[in-house]
């Protein structure tokens, strides 16, 4: 159809239905023509999929705009404070509401920043014992998320745009006609659900159709904590000296991990006072930050933890059942390293904890906590509690039963929420074939996705900031999500979809929610509603306001003795697969030990046409599998703030890349950016390589979530990068690792945009690094490795800082370079997104970014070292004294404002780009085109109203977030005082779950930043230049068990 | 007072006119080449391409203007590369005009009398192709044109007279009307002898409103030998002080590899070297194209040559202090820097430096180089790329590592740079011929002066 | 000399300089004053024979060149310590050091814009017309001819004395100039 169609079809139409039924039309190969015919010059970045230019242009041009006008509609239920207290409401100033954005089924507890209701920014929840105010990167970008155009916008029946009503009449007559068999064919695919309110909806369903089946698939699920007894550790490292990771990246990943992160690096906040910290041993069989900030960092394949596990046991004298060999003998140093951390953990009975990793088999587990109970720690660092998923289930199994049903023909009617199968399934059940014999499908999700696409019924999910919910955190406590605006488009609610198979359909996510909770709060279902204090409320509605308004029910943490979700179905469904584990969960390292053969056939429920498991296995690589540390699982791959923050360790962004050792590359011939076939099990997938120092040798680690067909037009892969997909290579049976890799060099070049090129630190200290004996010994050895002139070295009078005097400590003991803050600085500051094409150029607008370095030598060195240390260091401006950038504008476009700030006055700059090239720390960003987005309207309701949008040739830097600092000045002089330490708190800050960042007042001594500057530790990057940094690091410390390193051992040399 | 008696030593050397020549035939033989209606094929076909680059030129710029400068390959780190090379490129080249203008002059060189002239029209040209780079740069010529100089607003705000670039806009506006005066002054009574020559009478108005009403009166030649006299004064420290402070843009900076105190004499040495060589490169071809032969001897291509050399052995020799203060002060980035231009990714376009700046010059040691027209020409045009390389080391090999390692990245410039710098050369080239077609490309009044019988009988010398 | 119509002087036309310098040099001993000598090219003997000796053009450069050298200081100094003063990367208010480039170019620029208009204007050009344009040879004296003219209005002025006196110069012609 021709647009003047297009537009006479619309003639009258009302905003949303406007939007509502071209949202679709944009997805026509007609529109995408037209809009071809509309920016000819555009046609080079149109070709590069995720070109910055098609990004915006798309967004624009797809008409998901004309609504959103409409979008900052209040919802019609009462949420706290709005409707109840609309005096909050001071035009300029936002508010805070406390929500949640749960991932996985579990709560990310955060606030959620709402300028005359629109949500425009993301901070942690500080009461929340999961958060602690801090949050991570991928819920930062929540926001944008929200306002994703490519979002699923309606009910659809095979494409056709329907009504929500048509859709739960259509339910229930498939219920009527299921009514004989008792639900027989019925089958619900969810993410595992932590909800207690979802959860009595679900077991409603269930109990009115007891043969239906619920199957729970999370393609990242921890699956060897679920999978074992129902119990989970929850671990408490603030209570912990020594702590062993077993390939556990707990610093980043999991449900816990702010938590943990803030616990700690609690125990290593080194000060001239307190010089003790915890130590880490980290065994890892792929770098992660976990290990980056590891003491002592031991690199294995995947398939040796267990054994290594069980090895340390007997070290430790603790008696582990079974045994498995590593396939070969321990090196001397393994065997000395065993021996060191055997003796440490031993020395620190009670104080210290063993940690396995998520990714490990049930096996690893079951070490784990052998080992500490063996070591007293159960109770005080690490405690079991019940599962906090409502009904824990081995998800692979769930999944690889269900896709037999569909293949049987079992399946009439199948309940799709909020999983993407098609994309994520283990390849070798090839869901996709399967998903086609069965009946009537429904998919609930935010996308018209891969899934989507091969269901009847398409249902458009509500955004988590968009609707009611009550998930749970990590350790159980229940977090209230409440909307902070009505649905953008048609959503619905995961209650609201499961309600629609009970018998009162069409209820309302606030009422079901609350309607639960009031009856909770009368003691039913088990659950007792005490205050924070231990005191009862007054009236349940006292409760459910207290509740709303803190973003959780205090009391309900399974370590502080909440229950576990109830969850009765009535007469327990005679499903095999849901509870009883099946023989899939043998540990995979036994898979990767012996011959493929050998994997029990009954963990292969698969047509014959699917390729045998025991296929083709010449490879003798062992294969590592990891969610992608920005997209996850895929899930986020249309989300641009998160394609184009640089991951951790490898900087790369918009695309993933193969890990592999120096050694397996100079093997193959390889370089960064080769493409490489991974042939395993009989299946192929094709990957651009990096060279990560302190890869295991032999093993090859590959990420999820890239590959993606149809993740919006932001996520799409091009045809080149549709092979770099890792879902392709998995198996039912070995989801996280397993041997029998196989890379083939194709000979292809694929451009790999990187934020940082070299990663050696030449020597220059810009990571001072002392470990905590040479530390305490000599405190002044941090300054020794650096010179600072004299401030006398001067001609000039200085300039006074009478008023306030701002500056910035970051501690790079603490910091461990997950990037959270690069994301919330992208969200305070309205910084664009400019597309893979130009941040290959160096041109990305970060205005933090975080540095990582493997060696504090030159790159050569660097070349040599198998397992070296790795470092993060968070880069924003330094707001120098003698700002270099100042003296060389010639329009004063930036200059220092009376408190020290650096100031860049945007609209007064030209562009001559002497700034940035005068900057020692390349801290400054310039506009090189019109990378902010002036056109689209739902990005104008995500931004920051108290940050300009930067115009095309204009020089860019962070101010330290100088609206905040202007906010609080207004605040302070309203009520005639003066400005509180710790009152302003940078974006960065903010979210910082090591609390690494402090920012404050340096003319006030009592302040927390100016106690932490005048730290032995602490020094100023290239102060030797005599630029005289505001933002200053405390170096980074080490603790190093003196029998693994000898105290001699320096890695950084004097200046 | 500029015509000294060629000396009748044992040794003479080449005349600065060759030929029986009198006022008459230089006046014949010079502005025959303009008052003509026929030009040679060569001056249609040069213009012709030269124009041809020119709307490349402006092709580009207006690109630029439509996208801004991200169609060019400036990156962080590197946000200076092609835009300012070209800039101080062009910068050097328009030394060498008014350097043999006013410097030769208060030397009182005879020799310099037939090549000032479009030595100067050259500055000119070369420092508008060079003024067009800092504006251009921005991407947003419209701020940068109106911000950067100083006037009365009503925010009140003012350019920052700290920054080198504003003392570029100052020297560089300074220097392009100075020598714009100089050599305008020069042109006048050339321009009294076109008007009395001319046949055409559009022609004939034109000179005419130009020349002034000149009438070669002598108590008019006595004030403008004064005015002459004092500009060339004045120009010579301003000729020197214009590359000083282009120089300063990079010195007052921090960066390894610009920070250095030796870039003054350095840069200004390099700018008189790169003009030498384009004038020559410009007065061969032709000289050869309008037999001026007796005008621009073998002894005017020759003292230029020794000019080249001399010039070329300072520039080397900064190239070594470079090397040597890398090493003697003991600074690690310092040191880097020379060990990354020497080895380093941009290793080529240092060694070409030393090839085309360092080594290819010292065939000029060979008189019978120096006096061989073609080898002149092609030793020229190499130093000029030499030239021309050298910002490039100096500019984009010293951003792209700076001091902290991460932030180190490459420049790879785009097909936009490239017009726009050969759209450069096009303007240049084209503003050159369009000069010869309509001005006298060779001072004819200070050429008579070099006629024998222009020596006064019996007057005393000064 | 009545009924002659009035003329604006006498020229004579000359071969080469020295015979220029000559005539000039008797002109001026025979003692007439408004005597001018035209020439293609710069002869220093011609200007002195006339005892012509302006110094006013270096004493204007002079004044320009301090005008401008306060000028551009004063600009510096007044925009950055006085008008709108920036803490500029810590820098003083009156980084003199910082304010001499832009001193120096400003007192080249006035200097030599002086040097150049005043040479002009003392010359008291431009002059679309003058006299000895009137006479045909004159076209010459941009190119190989020299000349010299004695005015009218010169005291010692005879039109036939002078004519008999310019005779005698060795001149290849006399002409009569018309006003």
């Amino acid at each position: 159809m021709d647009f003047s169609a297009v537009r006479s079809r619309l003639a009258g139409a009302d905003g949303r239905f406007y939007w509502r039924s071209l949202g679709e039309l944009a997805d026509t190969n007609e529109f995408r023509e037209y809009l071809h015919r509309e920016f000819p010059e555009q046609a080079s970045e149109w070709n590069d999929p995720k070109g910055r230019r098609q990004f915006l242009k798309l967004m624009s041009a797809s008409l998901a705009l004309a609504g959103v006008g409409a979008c900052t509609k209040q919802p019609p239920e009462a949420i706290v404070p709005y409707v109840r207290q609309p005096e909050d409401i001071v035009p300029g100033r936002p508010l805070f509401f406390a929500s949640a954005i749960p991932l996985a089924g579990y709560a990310q507890p955060v606030l959620v920043e709402s300028h005359m209701g629109r949500p425009t920014k993301i901070e942690g929840n500080p009461d929340h014992p999961a958060s602690l105010g801090a949050t991570d990167a991928i819920t930062q970008a929540a926001v944008l998320g929200l306002y994703d155009p490519d979002r699923a916008q309606t009910t659809t029946f095979r494409t056709e745009v329907t009504a929500w009503n048509t859709f739960l009449s259509a339910m229930q007559s498939a219920l009527a006609a299921q009514k004989a068999t008792q639900g027989e064919g019925i089958r619900f695919l969810t993410e595992p659900i932590t909800s207690p309110s979802l959860a009595e909806l679900m077991a409603s369903v269930l109990q009115d159709f007891p043969r239906a089946r619920w199957h729970q698939y999370d393609p990242m699920s921890r699956s060897g904590v679920a999978a074992t007894a129902d119990t989970e550790p929850i671990y408490q490292f603030d209570k912990a000296d020594v702590v062993l990771g077993l390939d556990a990246d707990f610093l980043c990943c999991g449900p816990g991990a702010l938590r943990y992160t803030r616990d700690f690096t609690n125990r290593r906040r080194v000060t001239d006072d307190n010089k003790s910290m915890n130590r880490l041993y980290a065994v890892e069989s792929t770098p992660t930050l976990t290990g980056a900030k590891a003491d002592h960092r031991l690199p294995l394949k995947a398939s040796e933890i267990e054994p290594f596990a069980r090895a340390l046991a007997g070290a430790a004298g603790v008696t582990a059942s079974g045994t498995a060999e590593a396939g070969r003998a321990w090196t001397a140093d393994e065997q000395k390293w065993i021996a060191a951390v055997a003796k440490d953990l031993g020395a620190h009975r009670g104080r210290s904890v063993v940690v396995a990793g998520e990714y490990q088999p049930p096996a690893v587990h079951a070490l784990a906590r052998s080992l500490n109970e063996a070591l007293g720690n159960v109770g005080t660092t690490v405690r079991y509690v019940p599962a906090v998923y409502t009904r824990p289930t081995d998800q692979t199994a769930s999944i690889a039963d269900l896709a037999r049903a569909m293949d049987a023909g079992d399946v009439q009617l199948l309940v799709i929420m909020g999983v993407n199968p098609v994309f994520t399934a283990p390849s070798n059940l090839r869901f996709a074939e399967k998903l086609a014999k069965v009946g009537l499908a429904v998919y609930h999700g935010l996308y018209t996705d891969e899934t989507a696409n091969l269901c009847h019924w398409n249902i458009a999910a509500t955004h988590p900031l968009e609707t009611w919910g009550d998930p749970r955190a990590y350790d159980g406590t229940v977090t209230i999500m409440q909307p902070l605006v009505a649905p953008l488009y048609e959503g619905r609610s995961e209650h609201e979809l499961i309600c629609a198979f009970t018998q009162q359909p069409g209820r309302r996510t606030g009422d079901l929610v609350k309607e639960y909770w009031t009856r909770a709060f009368s003691g039913q279902s088990g659950w007792t509603i005490r205050t924070s204090d231990g005191q009862t409320f007054p009236s349940a509605d006292a409760f459910w306001r207290r509740a709303v308004h803190d973003g959780f029910i205090p009391g309900t943490a399974l370590t502080d003795g909440g229950q576990a979700t109830p969850f009765k179905p009535g007469p327990p469904p005679s499903a095999p697969a849901a509870v009883t584990p099946v023989p899939v969960a043998d540990p995979p390292a036994d898979v990767a030990a012996r011959p493929p053969q050998a994997v029990p056939p009954a963990t292969q429920p698969q047509p014959p046409s699917a390729p045998s498991i025991s296929g083709t296995s010449s490879g003798n690589l062992e294969i590592i599998f990891r969610p992608d540390p920005t997209v996850w699982d895929g899930r986020f791959a249309n989300n641009g703030w998160l394609q184009e923050l640089p991951k951790p360790l490898t900087k790369l962004t918009w695309d993933t890349a193969a890990w592999i050792s120096r050694r397996l590359a100079a093997q193959h011939g390889l370089r960064n950016g080769d493409v490489v076939e991974l042939r395993y099990r009989g299946s192929v997938a094709a990957m651009p390589v990096m060279i990560v120092p302190g890869q295991p040798e032999s093993s090859v680690t590959v990420f999820f979530g890239y590959g993606r067909s149809m993740a919006g037009r932001v996520g799409n892969a091009s045809e080149v990068s549709a092979r770099f997909n890792a879902f392709l290579l998995r198996t039912s049976d070995a989801p996280w690792f397993g041997s029998g890799l196989e890379i083939v060099k194709t000979g292809e070049r694929y451009l790999l945009a990187s934020t940082q090129e070299h990663h050696a630190m030449e020597g220059r200290n810009t990571v001072r690094v002392a470990t905590l004996a040479e530390y305490s010994e000599h405190p002044d050895i941090i300054h020794g490795m650096g010179h600072t002139p004299p401030r006398t070295m001067t001609l000039y009078p200085e300039h006074e800082f009478t008023s306030h005097k701002w500056g910035m400590t970051i501690d790079l003991t603490s910091c461990m370079g997950c990037s959270a803050c690069v994301a919330a600085c992208t969200a305070e500051n309205n910084i664009p997104v400019v597309g893979k094409e130009q941040v290959s150029k160096g041109r990305e607008m970060l205005w933090l970014r975080v540095d990582s370095y493997f060696s504090t030598g030159t790159a050569e060195e660097l070349e040599h070292l198998a397992n070296p240390q790795m470092f993060s260091q968070p880069v924003p401006c330094m707001q120098c004294e003698l700002a270099p950038c100042e003296v060389v504008c010639p329009v004063a476009a930036t200059a220092h404002s009376s408190e020290g700030l650096n100031d860049m006055v945007y609209n007064r700059c030209v562009g001559t780009r002497y700034c940035s090239n005068n900057c020692p720390y390349k801290v400054r960003r310039f506009n090189f085109m019109l990378y902010a987005d002036w056109t689209t309207q739902s990005l104008e309701a995500l931004r920051n109203p108290d940050v300009t949008v930067r115009s095309r040739g204009v020089m860019e830097k962070c101010t330290y977030c100088v609206q905040r600092i202007n906010q609080a000045r207004v605040d302070a002089k309203r009520e005639d005082r003066a400005i509180r330490d710790g009152e302003i708190v940078t974006a960065c800050q903010a979210v910082c779950p090591a609390d690494a960042i402090v920012f404050g007042d340096l003319n006030d001594p009592q302040s927390r930043v100016a106690k932490l500057r005048a730290q032995q530790r602490n020094y100023g990057l290239l102060e030797d230049l005599n630029t005289r940094p505001r933002t200053t690091f405390l170096a980074a410390l080490r603790n190093p068990n003196p029998e693994l390193e000898a105290p001699a051992q320096r890695t950084t040399t004097g200046h | 007072m500029n015509s000294k008696p060629v000396s009748t030593e044992s040794y003479t050397p080449p005349r600065v006119l060759e030929g029986s020549h009198s006022y008459k035939t230089i006046t014949e033989k010079i502005s025959s080449i303009v008052l003509t209606k026929h030009q040679p094929v060569a001056w249609i076909v040069t213009t012709a391409i030269g124009f041809v680059f020119v709307n490349i030129l402006g092709v580009s710029v207006s690109y630029l203007l439509l996208k801004g400068i991200g169609i060019w390959g400036n990156n962080i780190p590197v946000g200076w590369a092609f835009d300012i090379i070209n800039f101080v490129w062009w910068i050097g080249i328009g030394h060498a005009g008014t350097l043999i203008s006013a410097i030769l002059l208060l030397l009182r060189q005879d020799w310099r009398t037939s090549i000032n002239r479009f030595a100067e029209a050259m500055t000119l040209f070369a420092v508008a192709c060079a003024a067009m780079f800092p504006l251009i740069h921005t991407g947003r010529p419209w701020l940068a044109a109106y911000w950067l100089f100083p006037y009365p607003n009503s925010m009140s705000l003012w350019p920052q007279f700290r920054s080198p670039l504003i003392w570029d806009v100052f020297a560089v506006s300074t220097y392009g009307s100075v020598s714009l005066l100089f050599w305008y002054v020069g042109l006048v009574p050339d321009l009294a002898t076109f008007r009395d020559r001319a046949k055409n009478r559009v022609a004939q108005y034109l000179y005419g409103a130009l020349a002034l009403g000149w009438r070669g009166s002598a108590r008019h030649w006595q004030r403008y030998e004064t005015a002459y006299l004092l500009l060339a004064g004045m120009s010579t420290p301003l000729v020197l002080s214009v590359h000083t402070i282009v120089s300063f843009d990079f010195s007052v900076g921090i960066l390894p590899g610009w920070h250095a105190t030796i870039f003054p004499p350095y840069f200004v040495a390099g700018a008189i070297y790169a003009g030498f060589a384009m004038v020559l490169t410009l007065a061969i071809p032709l000289r050869r194209l309008y037999g001026l032969q007796d005008f621009i001897t073998m002894r005017h291509l020759e003292n230029m040559a020794k000019v080249t050399l001399v010039t070329g052995l300072m520039v080397v020799y900064g190239y070594a202090m470079e090397a040597f203060f890398a090493w003697y002060s003991a600074n690690a980035f310092e040191t880097f820097m020379i060990v990354n231009r020497t080895t380093g990714p941009y290793a080529w376009a240092y060694w070409m430096l030393i090839v085309c700046n360092g080594l290819v010059p010292q065939v000029l040691w060979k008189k019978s180089i120096r006096t061989n027209t073609i080898w002149l020409f092609f030793v020229a045009l190499i130093v000029s790329v030499g030239m021309w390389l050298e910002r490039f080391v100096i500019i984009v090999t010293s951003l792209h590592r700076d001091f902290v390692p991460s932030s180190w990245g490459m420049y790879y410039p785009t097909i936009w740079d490239f017009s726009t710098f050969f759209g450069t050369i096009g303007l240049f080239v084209t503003l050159m011929f369009l000069f010869i077609r309509v001005l006298p490309m060779i001072s004819i009044f200070e050429m008579r002066t070099l006629v024998p019988e222009a020596k006064v009988k019996g007057a005393e010398g000064h | 000399m009545d009924g002659q119509k009035p003329i604006y002087g006498l020229m004579a036309e000359f071969d080469d300089a020295t015979a220029l310098v000559e005539a000039t040099k008797r002109t001026y001993d025979a003692g007439y004053r408004k005597v001018d000598a035209y020439s293609p090219f710069p002869i220093e003997p011609a200007w002195e024979a006339l005892h012509a000796d302006d110094r006013r053009v270096q004493l204007l450069v002079l004044c320009g060149g301090i005008i401008g050298a306060l000028a551009g200081f004063g600009l510096c100094y007044w925009t950055q310590v006085i008008a709108y003063p920036l803490n500029i990367g810590g820098r003083p208010f009156n980084s003199w050091p910082s304010f001499i480039p832009v001193t120096f170019e400003v007192t080249i620029l006035i200097a030599s814009f002086t040097a150049v208009i005043s040479m002009f204007a003392l010359n008291g050009l431009p002059m679309p017309y003058h006299p000895v344009f009137n006479v045909p040879a004159f076209a010459r004296a941009s190119e190989d001819r020299f000349f010299l003219a004695i005015e009218a209005t010169d005291p010692k002025f005879d039109r036939a004395r002078t004519l008999e006196f310019m005779n005698g110069l060795g001149a290849r012609a006399v002409n009569e100039v018309e006003p």
